[in-house]
């Protein structure tokens, strides 16, 4: 039976409300859905992680005459055991918008014409030799994205750093969880979180830094909430710069002024101190002190550089360097009292309680973001609440393969698939697995995602292919970059599924396989890979990610380095890139045994995964012979940073009195571009709005859903206002959503970032408010 | 073609009466749980005219105690 158009409709509409009540009464059946979606009753389920966001819920996904109908989670993955979030349960139906993309399309007198696929990845292959050829291996680039299968990057990688020989590899992971990376790297010496979700079912208190987690990850927040339930003992603090869904289910709502929460940390390490809360045993067998530089800078200037030097220091200069932070002193800088910093520290310092931080864009997105990552890890350090079940710091990443396809393979400017360009050692082990002469590797890292943004801009940068991502939206001070892209003498390509403000800059469109219409694999934030088959064929010309490299590569001579079937291709690239992480640090499970699992955590040593690292009863990476081993560093220990407070790149002045952040809304992924195709998503959330705090509304003389203009040294949007609304953020500060691509709201952020992470702060910037 | 899904809880006793008044509407398929009081509604009028009668016929229906939107697809709203 063919299933036509309205029938698919009719049968995802049945779909979504048999799933919602499925998510609202568990164990609800309805035996005659079959009769009204018109199909035989017969629908296939096979099993793929969540593409919405880094938590990696495994959902099951129903196919009726070769369509994607209904979705259910995965009982069987322990991330989210059966349970989705409204993204998951409708995320099928993105696959189907109107105006997908389904030909090729290339750049002729001015516009956009159709051509086979064939014909322009041929126009591709011509003009990056060219390209490369005539001004140089660094005129050419690739930008990627968190939402790159492993398998996307690896090739990408392969093709620029190996064959190509340029480090002109970045992905949109720069801007959402480099801080993170750094952090785990100055701190421990090595990537990617020692707990795992576990640890909500065993953590007493929960401690969220600047994370929205109801509305971000609202499947994790759902299993936090329903272990404070089951348990008499469980809470959960906000720490936050606004008030939110999260600040409302929580049992303490704690505000700090932007940017102050780095103050707070070292106030509560100073309590913990004061109290003689330290772990001392911990600290004197796993821990070492360290101090950095200060004064580093925010990167608005073009061709910024900064290179940190650290300097081993003793606990007593610790101690010193936290006198400043006492937390009578710091409830001046934060706004936070003194009473509430010593009540968080009290529950970091009692070894009763279990404790779990959880952040995301709030720590990461931020210009001292490497450093508020090492405090966080701090204190956890000193009480020696760490790897160990319940007690974890833990990251969480915003996309489903950050740290799969950009932490783990690398698709960063510095990084390859195992380590960095500029030890030698990696650059020889990756140039033997890929068949290239090491020479061909470049030591020295080229540009990171602002930089290389601001290259093009400034002409260095003359040919650059996107994937998977939406830059044209999602650069801070976007303006500078979208006029960069439009000039002349550029050739930009973009694979993607739908139009765009991306591909409206675009001299080469592919129309990109989406999701389960390919097969591949992510990583979550849990050290998770996961694998999904391909369950739907793409439209029309659609192709995976993976292939377009591979044939551009081919067209450019590389069949050898390229030399993968279309039957095959992901298997076989998967066994290539899995020997750069051979060992019990890092091992990956086989193919075979992702392709039978709903996911897998690595390290996979011997059939088993490792759930909490640095712990030798869990990780068999340890040999030391103690209770911990932080074998990631030289020492051996965990490093304890003295990292100061220091203010916003940009604070608000009398001319700008406003603080401006911006994040995301539960109904809607990133830009919109697939979640605003989902009716249902789009009907709950239609368009962007400004948060404003009910007292400067009422000074500024607006109601809900009056236009406000948002004005900073850089540009305006005109929005709607939404007052005491979802959020609520306090006076003097404004937030707005970045997921409508009507109002572009990075045309008025900054692109400050972390002078050592590179990423930039999307949080704070200033701004003034006029009634529109 | 507007075409939207709910969750129909019935009124306390009421699912079976609720499911014959949900039948006898035009342009409506009725999908009753066979385990909750809980009735899965799809609607299919054939234009927002008779969506919006449709609507106000919904709206009298004396076993329903709550309707909650689940999907909604209208030809307008479904192109960007």
């Amino acid at each position: 039976m063919k299933l036509d158009r309205r029938r698919f409709i009719l049968s995802a509409a049945a779909g979504s409300a048999v799933a919602t009540a499925g998510a609202l009464f568990p164990g609800i059946s309805f035996a005659d859905w079959p009769k009204i979606t018109g199909n035989s009753g017969v629908v296939s389920w096979q099993k793929a992680p969540c593409r919405f966001c880094g938590t990696g819920c495994g959902v099951l996904v129903g196919v009726v005459e070769g369509r994607a109908v209904a979705v259910k989670g995965d009982p069987n993955c322990s991330v989210n055991k059966g349970l989705c979030c409204m993204k998951g349960y409708h995320s099928v139906q993105a696959l189907y918008g109107a105006d997908r993309l389904t030909k090729a399309k290339i750049r002729k007198n001015g516009e956009m014409v159709e051509v086979p696929i064939a014909e322009a990845l041929d126009l591709v292959a011509a003009k990056l030799k060219e390209t490369r050829d005539k001004h140089g291996k660094n005129s050419v680039a690739i930008y990627g994205s968190g939402q790159w299968t492993i398998p996307d990057g690896y090739v990408a990688s392969k093709l620029f750093k190996g064959c190509l020989g340029t480090n002109n590899v970045e992905a949109n992971a720069r801007l959402c969880m480099s801080s993170a990376v750094t952090g785990f790297m100055t701190t421990f010496g090595i990537d990617e979180p020692m707990g795992c979700y576990e640890d909500i079912d065993n953590a007493n208190v929960f401690i969220t830094w600047g994370n929205n987690m109801a509305e971000m990850h609202p499947v994790l927040f759902s299993r936090m909430l329903a272990n404070r339930k089951r348990r008499t003992n469980v809470k959960i603090i906000d720490f936050a710069t606004r008030t939110t869904r999260t600040s409302a289910a929580a049992d303490k709502s704690i505000l700090f002024k932007p940017q102050t929460d780095l103050a707070v940390a070292n106030a509560i390490c100073h309590e913990i101190i004061a109290n003689d809360w330290v772990n001392w045993n911990f600290v004197g067998e796993h821990v070492s002190f360290h101090k950095g530089k200060t004064n580093i800078g925010y990167g608005t200037e073009d061709n910024f550089a900064f290179t940190d030097q650290d300097e081993a220091i003793g606990f007593e200069d610790y101690k010193k360097f936290l006198a400043d932070y006492s937390p009578e002193k710091v409830e001046k800088i934060s706004g936070v009292s003194a009473k509430d910093i010593k009540y968080m520290a009290a529950l970091y310092g009692d070894p009763a309680l279990k404790v779990t931080s959880f952040w995301c864009m709030g720590m990461n997105q931020h210009t001292r973001g490497t450093w508020i990552n090492n405090l966080v890890y701090n204190i956890h350090l000193l009480v020696g609440k760490i790897s160990t079940p319940g007690n974890s710091p833990f990251s969480l990443t915003g996309q489903p393969s950050a740290c799969g396809t950009v932490r783990e393979v690398g698709t960063l400017t510095h990084a390859l698939p195992h380590g960095t360009v500029t030890d030698e050692h990696d650059r020889k082990m990756a140039a033997e697995i890929w068949g290239v002469p090491v020479e061909n590797i470049d030591p020295k890292p080229t540009y990171h995602t602002v930089e290389m943004f601001r290259a093009l801009d400034r002409g260095e940068i003359k040919f650059m292919w996107i994937q998977v991502t939406n830059p044209m939206v999602t650069l801070p001070n976007l303006k500078r970059y979208r006029n960069g892209a439009k000039k002349e003498g550029h050739f930009l390509v973009v694979s993607d599924v739908y139009p765009t403000p991306t591909t409206d800059v675009a001299d080469v469109i592919l129309p990109a396989a989406m999701w389960i219409e390919k097969e591949g694999l992510y990583g979550n934030s849990e050290r998770r890979t996961q694998h999904f088959g391909q369950i739907v064929n793409p439209p029309g010309e659609a192709m995976s990610d993976t292939w377009q490299i591979i044939e551009v590569a081919r067209r450019l001579g590389f069949e050898k380095q390229f030399p993968w079937s279309p039957e095959n291709y992901i298997e076989k690239i998967w066994e290539e890139y899995r020997r750069f992480h051979a060992g019990p640090k890092h091992e990956m499970a086989s193919y075979q045994v992702l392709s039978e699992r709903s996911g897998v955590q690595w390290p996979f040593v011997n059939g088993k995964e490792t759930r909490w690292r640095f712990n030798p009863k869990y990780d068999p990476a340890c040999t030391n012979g103690k209770a911990f081993d932080f074998y990631g560093k030289k020492d051996n220990r965990a490093w304890i940073w003295a990292r100061p407070y220091e203010p916003a790149a940009e604070s608000p002045d009398s001319d700008y009195p406003f603080w401006l952040n911006t994040g995301r809304v539960i109904e809607h992924w990133h830009t919109g571009t697939m979640t605003r195709r989902i009716p249902v998503l789009h009907n709950a959330m239609p368009s962007s709005y400004v948060e404003l705090n009910p007292e400067d509304a009422a000074d500024l003389g607006v109601v809900n859903g009056e236009k406000v203009k948002i004005i900073s040294r850089r540009g305006e949007v005109t929005i709607p206002a939404q007052i005491n609304g979802r959020g609520v953020p306090p006076r003097g500060m404004v937030f707005v959503p970045f997921f409508d691509e009507s109002y572009l709201i990075n045309e008025v952020t900054l692109d400050a970032f972390c002078p050592i992470s590179k990423q930039p702060d999307y949080k704070k910037c200033a701004v003034r408010l006029e009634k529109a | 073609m507007p075409i939207f899904s709910y969750l129909a809880i019935p009124r306390s006793g009421a699912k079976e009466s609720l499911c014959a008044e949900l039948s006898a509407l035009e342009y409506c398929r009725v999908i009753p749980a066979e385990n909750h009081e809980v009735v899965v509604l799809v609607t299919e009028a054939p234009d927002e005219t008779s969506e919006e009668a449709l609507q106000g016929k919904l709206k009298k229906l004396q076993g329903l105690q709550s309707l909650s939107l689940a999907f909604g697809y209208d030809e307008k709203l479904g192109r960007k």
